[in-house]
């Protein structure tokens, strides 16, 4: 039986991996798969966090994070075809058109 | 004591080649897959944009059945009021199916 | 097996945002049917829809209603951020209209995606849950990333859309871990149990961080410093149609619901979060304002210009109370009229074979377009804040609402960068009034429906500034209910 803290802790370390991921790479489909797993490590916290409180709350949002980060997906990566489509490069350091 | 010299002798015989050891980098060498023949292309490849397109469509409808399944599994229950509520749902999502595909997104050529 | 009880269906709450999507479904299927229909008819029916929203909004003013078990509370708050985002969603439309036909490819779902992010806001201010919160903010946001890149052969277009897309998606993941620390926190990812449950624990460090994190989220969406680096190149690149939209629109839903979230749920954290908005209030205003003087592009000057109105919109925010939220309500619906015209103005300009976005572009424009010209000096002297217009009585409210509730700094802090601004705003009155323009600057491109919502937004400003209180009043009435 393991306690559900030992969930949210590999969910908190799953976040900070995403989010360092994001921070420190630059093509836009890794950073982008950093994102997803952001989102991975927030449902499993849900997960975790609903089984402490003894409802089905957080497994329902989980469902529905699920389905946000499918259409997620498609928009992001159509943007990122495009993108790809008039560069012929994939980095986001080329994204410097417009700078202040 | 056993483990530690045979750890001890693992990684003398490793590290002590990388110290003294000669390293001459040649362009054969530094090939990914070395059989005597020079490689054609990239290995990974290149896939064609347009299954990237066919991907992403069926990332979202297949996303849908996780909303389908709970509901087939609980369709007695839900009786009629749970029926009602799957044709809305289904029927938005016929409608952004309808869209695709006259918008020729399912075409492959 | 018993049959399980089924949650009664209110539709009537939801009303205003069926209707919203309803016309977007009907927009898609316009544009599938076999003979093309034309492009003004598919506009029509978008404002149409829009409109009707509006007036459903209004008819349920003071009968508030909560459905599906709380999830959804249309109460007058949301009523009233209801109106604003409509109001702010028909003008866009009207805009584009004929500014579309002439810069981008002719494109069917530009009606349906700003039909979608619209419903989205209006759920985003009704949300009495997190999780339809979360749903709503990624509906709104999903058909802005795209709306944003709908000039998808522009380079800028593009690289506003893809940077656009992956902050707001990570933005949106700090949100979600968030909602799911205070779920984790309280048990419940309802606003009101949250408030039950949270009481007397503000110290919880899962509710602490839980706070944190949906406050990173709320920041990139409401483009507050330090997370407002999106904003310049978003705004800049994006269709101007669409980045009026989402400077007032999806502004105005993210703020109505920090303001939800923040005085409802999260009420026992309020000393947290205060100094916290305090801090950001003051940089956001300064950052915003400093940097803005800096800049050539109209639209980025702008852009920073509607980073420093958060700061602003922050202070009410900070204060807290019944008058700061319904300042801050008041401030929307005048930033709403104000900033959705100045994109008006230069939706309807153009130069040769480009759009008319640098600030020399408008040199002159006074002795070419004195109508135009007049409009845009108005829309910009309402934005600097000076009586009569309504832009003087927003912030007038703002900072009275700070004062009394005894955050005097914050409010010195927000006069001074008023008077800061003053200086690029009215520098592009001076072009407008008094340079010559180096060869030919912009000119008018006439557009009806352009024209219309550009009177619309006028009289909107002068109105507000000049009869302000039965307005104000509304909006201090409508924070009433959160506060219980």
């Amino acid at each position: 039986m393991v306690a559900e803290s030992w969930y949210v802790a590999l969910s908190a370390v799953l976040f900070s991996i995403g989010v360092v991921g994001v921070v420190v790479r630059r093509n836009p489909l890794v950073m982008f798969m950093s994102i997803e797993l952001m989102l991975n490590a927030a449902n499993l916290a849900f997960v975790a966090f609903g089984r402490r409180a003894g409802n089905a709350d957080g497994q329902i949002a989980v469902f529905f994070v699920m389905a946000v980060a499918a259409a997620e997906v498609a928009v992001g990566l159509a943007i990122i075809v495009t993108v790809f489509r008039l560069r012929r490069r994939l980095s986001v350091d080329d994204l410097s058109l417009m700078r202040w | 004591m056993t483990f530690a010299f045979a750890a001890l002798v693992a990684g003398a015989l490793l590290g002590i080649p990388k110290l003294i050891a000669p390293r001459r980098l040649t362009p054969v060498k530094a090939e990914p897959f070395e059989c005597g023949m020079d490689p054609i292309a990239v290995a990974e490849g290149r896939f064609a944009i347009k299954f990237s397109t066919v991907a992403i469509f069926f990332i979202l409808i297949d996303i849908e059945l996780m909303f389908v399944w709970p509901w087939a599994v609980l369709y007695r229950e839900l009786g009629w009021f749970g029926f009602a509520e799957m044709l809305v749902f289904l029927g938005i999502l016929m409608l952004g199916f309808l869209y695709i595909w006259r918008k020729g997104g399912l075409e492959w050529e | 097996m018993t049959p399980l009880a089924m949650p009664p269906v209110a539709i009537g709450p939801l009303a205003p945002v069926l209707i919203v999507l309803g016309a977007a479904g009907l927009v898609l299927l316009l544009d599938l049917l076999p003979r093309p229909v034309g492009r003004e008819l598919i506009a029509t029916v978008a404002l149409a829809g829009l409109v009707g929203a509006l007036l459903a909004t209004l008819a349920r003013w003071g009968k508030p209603g909560r459905a599906f078990q709380d999830m959804l509370v249309l109460d007058d708050f949301a009523l009233f951020a209801n109106v604003v985002i409509c109001y702010a969603a028909a003008l866009v439309v009207m805009l584009s209209i004929d500014y579309l036909g002439r810069n981008g490819p002719e494109t069917g779902e530009y009606y349906a995606l700003v039909l979608f992010s619209t419903g989205g806001m209006m759920l985003l201010a009704a949300a009495g849950d997190l999780i339809v919160l979360f749903l709503a903010l990624e509906l709104m946001s999903l058909s802005l990333y795209v709306l944003a890149g709908l000039f998808k052969r522009e380079l800028a277009a593009s690289e506003a859309s893809m940077k656009y897309f992956i902050l707001g998606a990570f933005a949106t993941s700090f949100l979600l871990y968030g909602i799911a620390l205070i779920y984790g926190a309280t048990g419940t990812t309802n606003l009101d149990r949250i408030a039950a449950a949270a009481a007397g624990r503000a110290h919880d460090p899962l509710l602490v961080i839980g706070l944190g994190l949906l406050l990173v989220g709320f920041g990139f969406k409401i483009s507050s410093v330090p997370f407002h680096m999106w904003a310049p190149d978003v705004y800049q690149g994006a269709p101007t149609s669409v980045t009026a939209l989402i400077a007032t629109g999806s502004k105005a839903a993210a703020l109505a619901a920090l303001i939800r979230v923040l005085v409802t749920a999260l009420r026992g954290s309020q000393p947290d979060w205060a100094v916290l908005l305090w801090v950001v209030a003051a940089i956001t205003m300064t950052v915003g304002n400093v940097v803005a003087i800096a800049q050539s592009n109209l639209k980025r000057l702008l852009a920073y210009s509607s980073i420093a109105h958060v700061g602003y919109m922050l202070i009410g925010v900070v204060a807290g109370g019944s008058a700061g939220p319904g300042a801050v309500l008041f401030y929307l619906l005048t930033y709403a009229f104000t900033t959705a015209g100045a994109f008006g103005v230069l939706t309807l300009c153009e130069r040769a074979q480009a759009e008319a976005v640098e600030v020399g572009d408008y040199a002159g424009l006074a002795r070419r377009h004195p109508v135009l010209a007049a409009a845009l000096g108005l829309f910009l002297l309402s934005l600097v804040g000076i009586p009569p217009l309504a832009g003087f009585v927003g912030k007038f409210y703002l900072f009275a609402a700070a004062v009394r509730a005894g955050y005097l700094w914050l409010a010195v802090i927000g006069v001074v960068n008023s008077a800061l601004a003053a200086y690029y705003y009215l520098r592009v009155v001076v072009f407008m009034y008094m340079r010559e323009p180096e060869g030919a600057g912009a000119r008018l491109v006439p557009s009806f429906a352009g024209g219309l919502a550009l009177a619309i937004a006028l009289i909107g400003i002068v109105l507000l500034g000049v009869i302000p209180a039965p307005f104000a009043d509304l909006a201090q009435a409508a924070v009433a209910p959160l506060l219980r």
